[in-house]
């Protein structure tokens, strides 16, 4: 593969001695344990464009699959929730959000689809700059925000600063620990352990993740985004699995403590609270969505303004996203390569699935580093 | 979007600390940031806030990703775009 052409960077260890001694390590491991395929899931979208740009999985032995599981907040945002955003949009509600929602398809359209409409959308990269909207002016502005607790923490900062009075937030947050719950109770993932996104976890810290792998008997390891930081998590993981044991540990000790950052715990909680709601593709996640506390009913979109979505949701999904595969992608059942949209009626330019919408995806990060980022381990 | 990025404080106004990333100056918030931050400290941040400041001890380790990324001039490189993303989110440097 060339990596001009497939824009994955040659792989090239800082050290390839530590490198050399943890790939033998993973393969020792891997044969130790007698059984092929051992799966491995990471839930970040950031980890899958480091595996990816770095062409990872070539140094992974044979038999063990590192797949990604739901870690992209965008792409799990529900078609009701951007039903939502695109009724307040084309009400004439000035909306501010993260660029990846822009594109990212509702029941019939996108906030883009409003945008072209007449609608004002408007891209911002902070929740401070969603706040500066609306300090320059009169109008109602609504910040739709999306992102794991680490993003949903800054939404928590804001609201918490008092923000103007014209200011709302339409929450699509999301916590992600449910999620990995979800996965690991379903038969088919049969996921041995987990990697946890190292910057999600510099908020919760690891130790929320103990009670979780010793009751689905899945050691969690955190891990950072270097590629010896990935392959370092991946041999601890493997040794865990080994040991059977079923706990949670810190491979990204120079960002990750085990109680995590209380100060910005104590915000998340105090602003929002975690409820049931519906991820895109798959299905209800039990304490899923981080929705405001009713204390905050006056910066709440959904308490503040009538969203009518109803003549948004009428239509019938089309046959293209009939076929789309991204519900299963996002929990580790197929991959993108599996999908026969993908790189045919499925590119980025004009995507079909929440997976090849944003950068966080795992359709658009295999799409843009060169199709399957994997040149060996695996299958 | 979860990446986030480290910088160097060298200066600080109640809420809000200048950062250096990379040679670029920018302003980031120090709302959610748990310890103390002082100038001369790495903080790493994450859509204009400042997460976790970085000890001393660590920060060579975590510069050097975010080095190589912030050369790389891909636009196709997502990676890299989400720190060109990350910087975006800080505020414009009054100084």
């Amino acid at each position: 593969m060339s990596a001009a052409s497939s824009g994955v960077a040659e792989l090239k260890f800082r050290d390839p001695g530590r490198a050399r001694e943890l790939t033998t390590a993973l393969a020792r491991l891997v044969q130790g344990l007698h059984r092929a395929p051992v799966t491995l899931m990471h839930v970040c979208g950031t980890h899958e464009q480091a595996i990816a740009r770095f062409g990872l999985r070539s140094s992974l032995p044979p038999g063990l699959r590192v797949i990604m599981g739901p870690g992209c907040p965008v792409c799990v945002t529900d078609l009701g929730e951007v039903d939502e955003g695109v009724a307040l949009a084309l009400q004439g509600v000035r909306i501010a959000t993260y660029g990846d929602m822009v594109k990212l398809p509702g029941s019939s359209k996108s906030l883009a689809d409003a945008q072209a409409e007449g609608a004002r959308v408007e891209v911002v990269y902070s929740a401070t700059q969603a706040v500066e909207l609306a300090r320059a002016s009169e109008e109602p502005v609504v910040f739709f925000a999306s992102g794991f607790e680490t993003t949903a923490v800054t939404t928590a900062a804001i609201l918490l600063a008092k923000p103007p009075a014209n200011f709302s937030v339409l929450s699509a947050h999301k916590y992600v620990p449910p999620a990995m719950e979800a996965v690991a109770c379903l038969p088919e993932t049969r996921v041995e352990g987990f990697l946890a996104a190292g910057h999600a976890a510099v908020i919760t810290g690891y130790g929320l993740f103990e009670d979780f792998a010793r009751r689905h008997h899945t050691p969690v390891v955190v891990a950072g985004f270097e590629p010896l930081d990935i392959l370092a998590a991946l041999v601890k993981l493997l040794e865990m699995i080994r040991d059977r044991d079923y706990g949670a540990a810190n491979a990204y000790p120079r960002c990750v403590t085990r109680e995590g950052n209380r100060h910005a715990q104590a915000s998340l909680w105090r602003v929002f609270e975690s409820a049931d709601g519906p991820w895109r593709g798959i299905g209800v996640i039990p304490n899923g969505n981080l929705q405001l506390r009713k204390e905050w009913a006056a910066l709440d979109a959904r308490r503040r303004f009538r969203i009518d979505v109803s003549g948004l949701q009428q239509k019938a999904r089309s046959e293209l996203s009939r076929r789309c595969l991204c519900g299963k992608i996002m929990v580790g059942l197929v991959e993108p390569t599996d999908c026969p949209l993908f790189g045919r009626e499925c590119v980025p330019e004009s995507p079909v699935g929440a997976c090849m919408v944003s950068s966080e995806g795992t359709c658009k990060i295999w799409y843009q580093y060169g199709g399957r980022p994997d040149l060996g381990g695996g299958t | 979007m979860c990446l986030g990025i480290p910088g160097k404080v060298i200066g600080i106004d109640g809420m809000e600390a200048t950062v250096d990333f990379f040679g670029v100056r920018r302003q980031v918030r120090l709302d959610v940031v748990d310890e103390p931050v002082a100038l001369g400290d790495y903080v790493l941040n994450h859509v204009g806030f400042a997460i976790r400041r970085i000890p001393e001890s660590e920060v060579a380790e975590t510069l050097k990703l975010f080095e190589e990324l912030a050369a790389a001039a891909d636009e196709q490189d997502l990676l890299a775009a989400d720190l060109r993303a990350e910087l975006a989110a800080t505020q414009e440097s009054k100084k």
